[in-house]
C-alpha cells in the first residue's frame, strides 16, 4: 500500500510533528513498505477465526477501588524542564 | 420558514471511587495543591501498567441498567490518540466499539429519549492558561470518567436542561457520583443543529456548560443564531464553539479537538467479560429510581404530586424526609411543606446539607407536633425552627424558654381583644359599617400585642363576637 506525501504531513500534524518535505519523502517510502508487510497478513484466510483485540488469552483483570500513596510532589516534577508552584509548565496553548 | 431542532447530549460525570480509574492515587483532589495525587501511571511514564477499577465498571454497568440499556457480553478498553497537555500520555484510555451499556432510554416530561450509549473513560488534566504559558496540575488525570451519550431525540434547549437535570438526580440516587456542576464534576457537552422546512444543516458542538441554567442559555442563543443564519442566508458551518457566561457561544477554531482519533484496542488492558450474573446481581440491588420514588410518594405516603416531585428530585432533601416518616408523629404532608419551606431556606441560607444540619429529624418532627398540636402558632414555629439550625437546641427548650407557647385560653384572648376594640374606634365603626375585611387588620392587631402568640382561628371569633 503505497502512502502519499499528503497522508504522511497529515499523519505528521495530528502528532504534531513538523516534518522537512525531504523527511516527508523519506517516511512515505519507510511507512509505505510497513504497510505493505501487513498487507502480508490479509493473505490469510481467517474464516471461523474469532476476532481478537489482545494477544493475550487474559480477561477481567481489575483492581479494587483501594487507594494506595501517590509520590512527593518533588519525585513528580523532578523531570519536568519547566515547572512553576507545583506545576508543570509547557508553552501557551491557548 | 417553518424549523425543527435537533440536539443531542454527551455528559460526562466525575465516578465518585476512592481511587482513580487505573491507578491507587486518591481521587479526593479538589482541595489539595497540585501535582499531590499522582503517581507513574496516571503521570503516563514508560513502562507502567494500568489496571481497571472494580468499583468504577460496576458504577458504569448500574448507571447502563437505570438508564435501560443492554449491557453486552464483552467490552474493551481504547486509546484516543491526540496531542494535547492535558493528556499525559498522548491519548486517553477510553471506549471506543464496545461501550459498557448501548441503546437505552430514559423517559423526560412525558418524552422518551434514546439513549445511545454509556462507556468509561480517564479524566484528563487540569490546565491553568496564562499569557505566556499554560500550567498543568495532573491531579484530575485518571479520574473515573463515565459518559452518556443520547440520541438526537432532544427538540428544545428545555428537554436538554431536564434531562441533563432527571439523568444528575439519577446518578445521585444511585451514589455513583456527586454530579456536581459548579466543581466540575458533571460536564455537559451538545450538538445542536437546525431543520428549516425540513432540510437539513450543519451540526455545531457547544462545549463548556457548566450549569443546568447554562445549558438552557447556550443552546437557546445557538438555536436563534441559526435560525437568523438561515433567514438571513448565511452560510452555517460545521464547528465546534465554546459558551462564555455572557450568555454566548463562540468559535473555537482550534485544533486540539482534531477528530482523527486514531483510535485503536489498549494494549495494555485485556478486554472484560461482563459475566449474566454480576450483571443481575448489580440489576437486582439498584435502588429506587427518582420516578417510582416520586410515585410512591404520592400514592403510599399521600404526598400531593408537586410535592413529591419537589422531594424526590433533591435526593439528601429526599433521604431526610423519609428518615422523619420513621418518627411516626407527624402528617407526611406537613413534614414536606416544612422540608420545602422553611427548612430548605434555612439550608440554603447555611450552604449545608440535610444530612449534616443539626437538626435532626426527630428535632424537626418535634418541632412540627408543637405546631400541628396548636401549642405554638405556624409563625412561632418558623422563628423557633431558625432558632433551631442556629443553637442546634431542640424545639421544646427554645419555646419554653422564649415564651412563644401559643395562647388558646379564651380569657386571655377576649381581655387583648377588647384591648384592640376600645384602641381602634375608627374600625370598629367601618366594620359595622360592613367592611368585613377590618377583621384581618383587627386579628393582626391582637398579633402584635401578643407577638404572633394568639391562636388565630380563636382570635377572628373572639372579636367577631364582640363586635356583634
Ligand atoms: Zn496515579
Amino acid at each position: 500500500m503505497k502512502l502519499s506525501p499528503d497522508e504522511v504531513r497529515y499523519v505528521a500534524e495530528l502528532a504534531r510533528m513538523s516534518l522537512t518535505s525531504e523527511e516527508v519523502e523519506r517516511f512515505a517510502r519507510g511507512l509505505s513498505s510497513i504497510l505493505d508487510s501487513f498487507d502480508m497478513l490479509t493473505e490469510v484466510n481467517t474464516d471461523g477465526v474469532p476476532p481478537t483485540t489482545h494477544p493475550l488469552s487474559l480477561q477481567n483483570i481489575f483492581r479494587e477501588d483501594i487507594r494506595e500513596p501517590s509520590l512527593t510532589l518533588t519525585d513528580v516534577v523532578a523531570n519536568a524542564p519547566q515547572k512553576e508552584g507545583g506545576f508543570f509548565k509547557v508553552k501557551p496553548v491557548l | 420558514m417553518k424549523f425543527e431542532t435537533v440536539i443531542g447530549l454527551e455528559v460526562h460525570a466525575q465516578l465518585s471511587t476512592r481511587s482513580k480509574m487505573f491507578c491507587g492515587c486518591s481521587t479526593d483532589y479538589a482541595n489539595s495543591p497540585p501535582n499531590t495525587h499522582v503517581c507513574p501511571v496516571c503521570l503516563g511514564m514508560p513502562g507502567v501498567l494500568p489496571k481497571a477499577n472494580h468499583k468504577a465498571i460496576e458504577y458504569t454497568i448500574m448507571t447502563a441498567l437505570a438508564l435501560n440499556c443492554r449491557i453486552p457480553d464483552r467490552t474493551k478498553f481504547d486509546r484516543k490518540n491526540y496531542s494535547y497537555p492535558d493528556l499525559m500520555k498522548g491519548y486517553q484510555i477510553s471506549q471506543y466499539d464496545a461501550p459498557i451499556g448501548v441503546g437505552g432510554w430514559m423517559d423526560v416530561e412525558g418524552k422518551r429519549i434514546g439513549i445511545e450509549r454509556v462507556h468509561l473513560e480517564e479524566d484528563v488534566a487540569k490546565l491553568i492558561h496564562k499569557g505566556s504559558c499554560t500550567l498543568v496540575d495532573v491531579n484530575r488525570s485518571g479520574i473515573p470518567l463515565m459518559e452518556v451519550v443520547t440520541r438526537p431525540d432532544i427538540s428544545t434547549p428545555e428537554e436538554a436542561r431536564e434531562f441533563v437535570g432527571r439523568l444528575r438526580i439519577i446518578l445521585q440516587y444511585l451514589g455513583v457520583a456527586s454530579g456536581n456542576m459548579e466543581e466540575g464534576s458533571l460536564r455537559c457537552d451538545a450538538n445542536i443543529s437546525i431543520r428549516a422546512n425540513g432540510q437539513g444543516f450543519p451540526k455545531v458542538e457547544v462545549k463548556n456548560m457548566n450549569s443546568l441554567s447554562g445549558i438552557y442559555r447556550a443552546l437557546e442563543y445557538e438555536e436563534r443564531r441559526q435560525r437568523e443564519a438561515v433567514e438571513k442566508g448565511e452560510k452555517l458551518v460545521q464547528e465546534t464553539r465554546g459558551f462564555s457566561e455572557e450568555g454566548v457561544t463562540f468559535s473555537q477554531r482550534s485544533k486540539e479537538y482534531a477528530s482523527d482519533y486514531r483510535y485503536f484496542p489498549e494494549p495494555d488492558i485485556p478486554p472484560l467479560a461482563l459475566d449474566r450474573k454480576w450483571v443481575e446481581e448489580l440489576r437486582s440491588c439498584l435502588p429506587e429510581l427518582p420516578d417510582s420514588k416520586k410515585e410512591r410518594l404520592v400514592k403510599e405516603v399521600g404526598l400531593s404530586p408537586y410535592q413529591a416531585d419537589l422531594i424526590s428530585s433533591q435526593k439528601p432533601l429526599c433521604d431526610y424526609f423519609e428518615i422523619c416518616l420513621t418518627e411516626n408523629k407527624v402528617k407526611p404532608g406537613e413534614v414536606a411543606n416544612w422540608l420545602l419551606g422553611e427548612f430548605s431556606h434555612q439550608i440554603n441560607q447555611a450552604g449545608t446539607d440535610p444530612k449534616d444540619c443539626q437538626v435532626r429529624p426527630h428535632m424537626l418532627c418535634e418541632l412540627i407536633d408543637l405546631v400541628a398540636s396548636g401549642k405554638i402558632s405556624g409563625t412561632s414555629g418558623q422563628k423557633v425552627l431558625g432558632e433551631m439550625f442556629q443553637s442546634g437546641r431542640g424545639a421544646e427548650e427554645i419555646v419554653q424558654e422564649r415564651g412563644v407557647y401559643q395562647i388558646t385560653d379564651e380569657e386571655c384572648v377576649r381581655a387583648v381583644a377588647c384591648e384592640v376594640i376600645s384602641q381602634n374606634q375608627k374600625a370598629v365603626q367601618d366594620f359595622r359599617k360592613g367592611k368585613t375585611q377590618v377583621l384581618t387588620f383587627l386579628v393582626g392587631q391582637v398579633m402584635k400585642k401578643t407577638q404572633g402568640r394568639a391562636n388565630p382561628g380563636l382570635t377572628a371569633n373572639t372579636l367577631t363576637e364582640l363586635l356583634k
